[in-house]
């Protein structure tokens, strides 16, 4: 068989591609299939990827069908959709399909958890939390060396702060 | 502010001024956000899309940055306008097509652009002139944190960003450099250093992003990963990169100065000669040989001529410029003759 673009190579590189749900084969020599890939690589690296996780069920079996099946209660997107599209349908699809995705983006990423900037109001209760964390923390300590004066001190901040916490939700 | 009104203005990162702006053209970073509870807008229904698209027009001009800035909606824009706006690269291609509940929003200085509705609900860019991710990263802060301030951005503190393509997840940023490497093209060196960049996960794209060849010597290097590192991280990987590019072009320029001083020369001054001499000639052709002439202003070669003219002429000799400025349809051949007539006028009275 010859490269279906130059035409004049074998074809030993054998290609599907799926634009808009429209599924093409080609079938390049080498030296095409390389200028081919650098062209594509970003989506090309994704639904490599994406292939992997039939190992979450071999394919065509039950178990396969069942995670293929798996639905996102809140935009209705399922698993197979997103195997088929490369992209997910609303920001609960991460927990929908959590089991999946987590693996996914480790791979992706080398790691799957957020360490950057967090929205400016998530900011301020993500602040509060690890100061309430670092206050109990303190209390515990307090406690531990029978100070308990500075012990009821920080048991009041707490209160305090976890009232604030109730009336702001 | 007009569309047309964009024609007459240099953009920010045209100006050819910034840090290392002999190898670098631009600095760009760009975040991925979505609204909570909504659908991305590729799995959205019209509901939701005009929804969103309402929501997110009515939070920009509350955004300190963002007072200056005009929104257009893609259903009110022609085909020029939408590929005028891909060629200043203000927007993707992707956004271009299915304009539906989709909009761009552009500041006066065209630093920073706003895609509504295209893969993600927000795509916010800020472009700066020379080697500059720092300065770019410094600004979009201050607008993101803005944006989250009016919006409720869909966000889990274990992975960040919740972005429709799990590969912007996370911090949902992409920093990217434009560089011009003409040396290290014609030394047959580029293809080494590419491929050491891919194998530390950085992405190569051409002069329009995603999807595009690398031609006339310009490349884009970008970041792949996008989870489990802090912005600050990610932006000083990509500029350690970056400075060993830059680098190696140098080295390679001064080795092909020193070996090959008057084919350089020559090739360079034959460049010059045939723009500011030809009738006829293509979008390839003028992208290669500017190339050429840019090389020589870097080197000190070319002395009378303005970095910010060729950057410029890079912009404005692409199909959708050249239809603005006559306002009319051009065919392609009717394109080439103006694009040749331009470059002359703008190459004479240098």
């Amino acid at each position: 068989m010859l490269c279906d673009i130059c035409g004049k190579n074998q074809a030993t590189v054998h290609l599907t591609e799926i634009i808009d749900d429209q599924m093409n084969e080609l079938h390049l020599c080498e030296e095409c299939a390389r200028q081919k890939s650098a062209q594509m690589e970003s989506q090309f690296g994704l639904s490599d990827l994406l292939a992997g996780m039939a190992e979450f069920g071999k394919p065509d079996t039950k178990e396969a069908e069942a995670v293929a099946a798996v639905k996102c209660a809140n935009c209705g997107l399922t698993f197979a959709d997103f195997k088929r599209i490369g992209r997910l349908g609303c920001g609960e699809c991460y927990n929908s399909f959590k089991r999946y995705l987590v693996p996914l983006l480790r791979r992706i990423h080398g790691s799957s958890q957020h360490v950057g900037k967090p929205p400016v109001k998530i900011a301020k209760v993500l602040k509060k939390r690890t100061d309430l964390q670092e206050l109990r923390a303190k209390l515990q300590k307090a406690i531990e060396i029978e100070a308990f004066e500075e012990a009821a001190k920080i048991r009041d901040q707490i209160k305090e702060m976890e009232k604030k916490q109730n009336e702001s939700k | 502010m007009n569309l047309n009104d964009l024609l007459n203005h240099t953009s920010e990162w045209l100006k050819g001024t910034g840090p290392n702006s002999d190898i670098v053209i631009s600095s760009r970073i760009r975040l991925a956000r979505n609204l909570e509870g909504f659908a991305f807008s590729h799995w959205a229904n019209k509901k939701q899309g005009e929804e969103a698209l309402k929501i997110i027009e009515e939070a920009i001009p509350k955004v300190n940055f963002l007072k200056q800035t005009t929104i257009f909606e893609l259903t009110d824009l022609d085909s020029i306008d939408k590929q005028f706006l891909v060629e200043r690269h203000l927007m993707s291609l992707e956004h271009a097509q299915r304009p539906d509940h989709k909009a761009i929003a552009i500041d006066n200085e065209e630093i920073v652009s706003i895609m509504v509705n295209e893969e993600d609900h927000i795509r916010m860019q800020v472009m700066q002139s020379g080697f500059n991710l720092f300065e770019a990263w410094n600004i979009i802060n201050e607008i993101d944190d803005g944006m989250s301030k009016e919006l409720p951005f869909a966000f889990s503190p274990d992975w960040g960003y919740l972005t429709a393509c799990p590969t912007n997840t996370g911090t949902g940023m992409r920093g990217s450099v434009m560089l011009h490497l003409p040396a290290l093209v014609m030394a047959r060196q580029i293809d080494r250093v590419l491929a050491a960049i891919a194998k530390l996960s950085f992405a190569t794209r051409g002069l329009y992003g995603e999807g595009t060849q690398a031609s006339g010597n310009f490349f884009q290097i970008s970041n792949q990963v996008s989870l489990g590192h802090s912005e600050d991280e990610i932006i000083a990987s990509i500029n350690g990169v970056i400075r060993q590019i830059i680098e190696q072009e140098n080295q390679t320029r001064e080795a092909l100065l020193s070996k090959n001083r008057a084919v350089l020369e020559d090739r360079i001054n034959r460049s010059l000669g045939i723009l500011k001499s030809a009738h006829i000639i293509s979008s390839q052709e003028t992208i290669e040989l500017l190339s050429m002439v840019r090389l020589g202003v870097d080197l000190g070669i070319l002395k009378d001529i303005n970095r910010a003219v060729i950057n410029e002429l890079f912009i404005i000799t692409q199909p959708a410029h050249l239809q603005k400025i006559e306002n009319k349809k051009l065919s392609s051949q009717e394109r080439d003759v103006k694009r040749a007539e331009l470059i002359r006028d703008r190459l004479k009275i240098l």
